[in-house]
């Protein structure tokens, strides 16, 4: 087999700072090569530059044996590579065929398109490749993993032959992920080339046939996939040995913070999203919600913040210490002692124009201490600053000036957590997907402050797709079934279950379906 | 090439592009653009009154400037300060006039600015609440609010309040004038330049506290590029829509301090005669910051008042072409500049 991507002593630079240093990789062909790294380790860096959207600062790419200087993605596609980015690229508006065609029309420009023979194309390479599509469906009614498809069917009609899949199941549900398994087993049998960018370690041994492992900007190793275990990877990846699961001392929980009392939630159009839920969270205990998503648990969130969307009807109780919640607005919420940290970062958590300083204060700007005049005292801003980066382990190198999109994802999720769990006089915490999109490193740093959290007392409610996470965290644990509880495990029963591992995530898994 | 000396280049390739496509355009029009140029300099900023001339259209310009910047940092696009200007101007005007004449000069220029900035705000505020309440959109409210206004002006100036066979109100009180800088300091001989451009400098200062230093700011800009995390922060998006198209319409209305109680003492049809929209180019070019509109206001001005100083020798229209092209080089070369850094 030939070496279908090369680097040599490639390297890119972003003023002073190193993303990728004296980077030499070898892609073979017809495999699957995963990149594993940290957030921040410099993948997407490197990515970028075998898709000619980054050009190396110093060092060779060398492509089927051809060295190569990509000045556009343009470039990078004529040369047989595509990519399918973490945020597709699709117009929503267009059918799959159209989109799958867009940029690729192969016809003269007031010419009508070649719709049918594409249709054709498509069709063939969705059966070779298990990607059932519907061509004709507007990309706007497809899920997620259709999506996916499509992008992947688009980088087939382009016949490349070299495909990067950037983070390709961050956004997938579990079955989603295995059907996105098969199809790049089959890529592979048919030779084509597939570069997968991951954090997932579980993913990578499953998949990947080599797996090159990055660390701040260098790579530390390259191994077969065969040969190595999950905790090697995972000390490769942080450079020291990493807990896999975080030490979960027991809890003492204290009276009652969070009651929920027969929560009732219609939407717009009338669908029940919560069916006279009823709950409650006392102080000092995790209360994990386990449970397919789409069940409520968006729902329950938002009601508590106090967003359900107008035209939704809300009705039974949520009360914090006895004070009702519904009907408020979230600062108010938010000043009767309640922190979140919403499922959407990007969306909802951050502003990404704004700097990481100014990020660690967006939402807490109310609080006096910060406060000096019309604006806000620059002293104390800094000192907090500097408080939650060292705290935190936020990496970055001017929080004052960098805007915070300059941070990986699980930096910024960092940022958001040391904003929400640094809140003065917090007595419930509401921790929607908090490592969503976050590696291994930031993962532990993140659950030892929310164990540390709970032993201050706080109460904290924990919705998370990643039954571990649950599992690992809660101190009790409440399966979501079409919004409301199926099944609630006692403090005992976690505690007892919890080193079962497997038999409990299977047990927990039978009321959540 | 480094960073810094682009940032130093980007400006000068774009003066120099816009003087030569000016020459050429001169010379077809079968003129020497250097004695042009000469004449344009000289009779700006040559002569005393050439600058106050230069900072008389500046202070309105970066007032208009103001009134589209303050809107757009929230993504609201003000085209009416116009508008606002116009019922400003009226107000500012009608108040003059009926004030009692024995009333002290600061209490009259300061009732007089406050009816300004009241008929301003309510004007624009009235395209934030149908944005708010209705959810029309602020382009098409302001610029229906435009017309409108140009109709009550012009209906209440022809039928209710012009002296007989002229085009202007009465002269507001010789106690509500705010002074020329000529009779206070004696320089910028006969100019219209007023004392209204102190005030200005300090409104444009307290814009610029008020967007990047202030709370009030803060969670506006905020609101203004992410609206869902902002609401998910606590931010009252609503009410920040309104409190920036007010303060941007006030901003406008301000504008007949410099035009009314400065320059010409009473309302005149016409006498606004579209500075308003010159204020959305201006705002652009600054890319809606405040300092920055103070430059791209005194460029505008010195254009305006530039050409008109060169009528006798190049057509008026064909002035329009240079400075409208001159405008659009400026501003492609500062984009261009933006995608290079």
């Amino acid at each position: 087999m030939g070496i279908a991507v090369r680097l040599n002593d490639v390297s890119k630079k972003f003023g002073s700072f190193f993303a990728n240093r004296n980077i030499s990789l070898s892609v073979e062909e017809g495999a699957i090569h995963a990149l594993v790294g940290e957030n921040g380790a410099g993948k997407s860096t490197l990515t970028k530059i075998i898709y000619g959207m980054h050009l190396p600062t110093s060092g060779e790419v060398i492509i089927q044996g051809k060295p190569v200087r990509f000045t556009s993605p343009r470039d990078a596609i004529a040369a047989g590579i595509g990519m399918v980015h973490q945020h597709f690229m699709l117009v929503p508006e267009l059918s799959v065929a159209e989109n799958i065609i867009l940029g690729h029309e192969q016809t003269a420009l007031f010419r009508s398109l070649p719709l049918k023979k594409a249709k054709a194309l498509i069709q063939k390479d969705a059966e070779a490749y298990g990607l059932a599509v519907d061509p004709d469906a507007p990309v706007a009614n497809l899920s997620i993993g259709e999506q996916q498809r499509v992008e992947i069917l688009k980088l087939l009609f382009r016949q490349a032959a070299i495909m990067i899949f950037d983070e390709p199941t961050a956004v997938l549900t579990p079955s989603e992920t295995d059907r996105l398994f098969a199809t790049l087993r089959s890529l592979r049998a048919r030779g084509k080339t597939v570069i997968l960018i991951t954090h997932k370690l579980d993913e990578v041994l499953n998949v990947a046939d080599t797996i090159s492992v990055m660390r701040k900007g260098e790579i530390v190793g390259t191994v077969p996939a065969s040969s190595v275990t999950k905790p090697e990877l995972a000390r490769m990846m942080v450079g020291r040995s990493v807990l896999l699961r975080v030490i979960n001392t027991p809890a003492s929980p204290q009276e009652i913070i969070l009651n929920i009392h027969n929560l009732r939630y219609l939407t717009q159009t009338g669908e029940e999203k919560l069916h006279d839920l009823s709950l409650n969270i006392k102080a000092g205990e995790i209360y994990g919600i386990a449970g397919v998503e789409g069940n409520g648990q968006s729902e329950l969130v938002k009601a508590l913040w106090g967003l359900a969307p107008a035209g939704s009807s809300l009705s039974g109780e949520a009360t914090l210490k006895g004070k009702s919640l519904i009907g408020q607005s979230p600062a108010t919420i938010a000043r009767m002692g309640v922190s979140h940290t919403p499922e959407n970062r990007l969306r909802h958590a951050v502003i990404l124009d704004y700097t990481i300083a100014e990020n660690l204060l967006f939402g807490r700007h109310r609080e006096r201490s910060f406060h000096q005049g019309i604006g806000f005292n620059k002293r104390v801003i800094k000192a907090y600053t500097e408080t939650m980066i060292a705290d935190y382990d936020i990496r970055c190198t001017s929080p004052d000036r960098q805007p915070l999109s300059d941070l990986s994802g699980g930096n910024q999720q960092k940022v958001v957590l040391a904003r929400e769990l640094g809140r003065p006089d917090i007595s419930l915490l509401i921790l929607a997907q908090p490592t969503r999109g976050v590696d291994i490193g930031a993962i532990e740093t993140i659950h030892k402050k929310i164990i540390e959290a709970r032993d201050s007392g706080m109460a904290i409610l924990l919705v998370s797709s990643e039954l571990e996470e649950i599992m690992a965290l809660s101190t009790r644990i409440a399966c979501f079934y079409k919004g409301s509880v199926r099944h609630e495990f006692s403090q005992e029963e976690v505690e007892l279950k919890r080193v079962a591992g497997h038999e409990f995530e299977k047990e927990i898994g039978l009321y959540i379906t | 090439m480094n960073p810094k000396s682009l940032r130093l280049l980007i400006p000068m390739l774009s003066a120099v592009s816009a003087i030569a496509v000016s020459s050429l355009i001169i010379v077809m029009a079968g003129s020497d653009p250097i004695m042009i140029f000469q004449k344009m300099f000289r009779s700006t900023l040559g002569t005393p009154y050439g600058v106050g001339q230069v900072v008389f259209r500046m202070t309105t310009l970066v007032l208009m400037g103001l009134a589209v910047a303050i809107p757009f940092q929230i993504r609201l696009f003000n085209i009416g300060a116009e508008g606002q200007l116009l019922m400003g101007t009226f107000a500012a005007a009608m108040t003059g006039a009926m004030l009692p004449a024995a009333m002290p000069s600061a209490v009259s220029i300061t009732l007089c600015i406050c009816s300004a900035i009241a008929a301003g705000a309510c004007w624009a505020l009235l395209a934030g609440t149908l944005k708010v309440r209705f959810g029309v959109n602020e382009v098409i409210a302001t610029i229906m609010l435009n017309f409108i206004a140009q109709g009550i002006t012009g209906y209440l100036l022809t039928y209710h309040f012009a002296i007989p066979s002229t085009v202007h109100t009465p002269q507001i009180n010789a106690n509500a004038i705010i002074p020329s800088f000529d009779s206070v300091t004696g320089l910028v001989t006969n100019s219209p330049a007023n004392l209204s451009t102190l005030l200005t400098a300090g409104v444009t200062l307290l814009c610029w506290i008020l967007l990047f230093h202030s709370r009030f700011g803060f969670e506006m800009r905020a609101s203004g590029i992410q609206p869902e995390a902002a609401q998910y922060g606590g931010i009252n998006a609503g009410m920040h829509t309104l409190t920036a198209m007010g303060i941007g319409g006030a901003i406008a209305g301000l504008g007949a301090a410099n035009l009314v109680l400065g320059y010409k003492h009473y309302y005149e049809a016409g006498m606004t005669g579209g500075i308003g929209f010159t204020g959305i180019a201006v705002a652009l070019l600054a890319g809606a910051h405040p300092l920055w509109i103070l430059l791209s206001a005194l460029f505008f001005g010195f254009l305006e008042y530039g050409g008109l100083t060169v009528n006798a020798w190049i057509p008026k229209d064909i002035f329009m072409i240079i400075e409208a092209i001159t405008i659009i080089l400026v501003i492609s070369f500062s984009a261009l500049g933006k995608r290079w850094l």
